[in-house]
């Protein structure tokens, strides 16, 4: 399964079944979609006028888009990766990229459909200043998006309005985690670094960014600036 | 009966990192410039004990004004096991000829992390903090004599409990991330807990030859017994979203929350007398 596996968007329907519609009208009664919908629809909540991208965290559709740009990140990197993987890669280690890979997939796959009736855009990347000629420089690269995917959702999770989106960032961010820890062993075998103390301080406690300071480091990875309200 | 004697600060303190040693002293020098501690943490420094002043300082942070009581209550429930980890982990690392060279660097680091995590609930919870269970890590519920039994004398049975504690504590901090949704500060510390738990677990689980990650809802290689560590985690019904069968990785890339009663149906034998 070296193949990088596709979206397979196409062909699934609708995310949004009958109990799906019931839901959404839950929110909107809610009142959180109700704010988000227009905007959304307009077009406004993902382009702004200078071509810069919006996201805007004053509702949760803004967290969820915001979690969407971040795995797309991920899930392209890892995609490149397993499509052309660097030469020095140790036995099994192609196994251990490819479940991740998955991984991330499934999870810019999820948020899209989640995000689906909101128009989200599709953030244009720009991995230029990536080495994926040698395992150090995936592995160093990964190392660094998996940790802040993981510093990312913990700051995120207190921004969420709904119960059932803060769970699904749950089920999410261990996933992420525990890609953080594997890749630092592989970098690092049987040391401390899959929790190091560079991310786990003497409370115990793992990394958290607000998304400000986790867009400063994405930033770069994007083509397109975002321009951030609702902070 | 394991007892565990490592909980007296000079030893506790002895055991844990010398960077928090550091931390801490750098943190005394902001009480010096007028830092808003009280004098608890003050009196933890001046100790030289650890776990007090990280107590008092997660409480200085966290508990001012009273805590809702679904909040008590979840925050009792992780400490339980918190507890559960710590003593587990302490003991081990502490069972001379039981953990080989090669993986004592894993299990310290776990320990240290569950011993800071205790201290820490302890302290966001201060005098509302459950008592530490008796607990039995055979599974016996007491009697010494679970299925575990070679438990801190067979280094492939403390891991593989070590990995079913890691796997179970993920799903259950999960479980309870929605019932923190009012109180901002101690959602962030149980997400940033939660996190801390998955690493911990895909460590274990990679010390064990096994995938870091949960593959449907297999225990692999585990015994029967910590079948209610897995139950459930092939669900693919998320909110309103479902997601279609047969696509690579998709159940694997979503860890699933456990209920309390769940948890504490799992972690019951762990316990003298039950729960």
């Amino acid at each position: 399964m070296r193949e990088a596996t596709q979206d397979m968007d196409s062909g699934v329907g609708s995310p949004w079944g009958t109990a799906g519609r019931r839901e959404f009208l839950r929110l909107a009664a809610a009142g959180m979609a109700a704010v988000a919908l227009p905007a959304a629809l307009s077009g406004c909540h993902v382009l702004g006028a200078a071509g810069r991208q919006k996201l805007d965290f004053g509702d949760d559709f803004g967290v969820l888009n915001y979690a969407y740009a971040l795995e797309s990140i991920e899930a392209e990197f890892y995609q490149r990766v397993v499509a052309s993987p660097p030469p020095d890669l140790r036995p099994g280690e192609i196994d251990i990229l490819s479940d991740i890979r998955d991984h991330e997939v499934q999870h810019r796959r999820f948020l899209k459909r989640a995000l689906q009736v909101l128009r989200v855009h599709i953030p244009a990347l720009n991995f230029s200043s990536i080495d994926f000629s040698t395992r150090q420089g995936v592995l160093t690269q990964a190392k660094a998006f998996e940790d802040l995917g993981v510093a990312a959702y913990n700051g995120a999770g207190e921004r969420l309005k709904l119960a059932e989106f803060l769970t699904i960032a749950g089920k999410i961010v261990s996933v992420e985690a525990r890609h953080a820890a594997v890749i630092r062993d592989m970098l690092n075998p049987m040391s401390r670094d899959f929790a190091g103390d560079d991310v786990v301080d003497a409370q115990g406690l793992d990394r958290a960014m607000s998304p400000g300071e986790v867009l400063e480091q994405a930033q770069r990875y994007f083509k397109t600036p975002f321009h951030i309200n609702g902070l | 009966m394991h007892q565990l004697n490592d909980w007296e600060p000079k030893r506790l303190l002895e055991s844990l990192d010398p960077e928090i040693a550091g931390r801490l002293a750098a943190r005394e020098a902001e009480l010096a410039e007028g830092a808003q501690v009280t004098s608890r943490v003050r009196a933890g420094l001046l100790m030289a004990s650890v776990p007090v002043a990280l107590a008092a300082l997660s409480s200085d942070v966290f508990a001012q004004g009273g805590l809702p009581g679904i909040v008590v209550d979840v925050l009792n429930f992780a400490l339980t096991l918190e507890h559960l980890e710590a003593e587990f982990y302490v003991t081990g690392v502490g069972t001379s000829g039981l953990l080989p060279e090669d993986v004592r660097a894993t299990f310290d680091q776990i320990r240290k992390h569950e011993v800071a995590h205790v201290a820490f609930l302890q302290g966001v919870l201060g005098g509302r903090a459950v008592a530490r269970p008796t607990f039995d890590f055979t599974g016996g519920e007491g009697s010494g004599k679970g299925p575990f039994a070679d438990v801190f004398s067979n280094p492939a049975t403390f891991s593989a409990v070590a990995q079913a504690f890691e796997d179970t504590g993920v799903r259950a901090y999960k479980g309870q991330a929605a019932n923190l949704m009012g109180e901002k500060k101690i959602l962030r510390a149980a997400l940033q807990i939660h996190s801390v738990e998955a690493r911990h677990a895909a460590q274990v689980r990679r010390l064990r030859q096994q995938k870091s990650w949960i593959v449907r809802e297999s225990r692999g290689d585990l015994p029967a017994a910590t079948q209610g560590t897995y139950n459930g985690e092939d669900n693919r019904f998320h909110f309103i979203l479902a997601r279609p069968s047969g696509a690579a990785g998709m159940t694997d890339a979503f860890d699933e929350t456990l209920t309390r009663s769940q948890v504490l149906d799992i972690v019951k034998p762990f316990i003298a007398g039950g729960r």
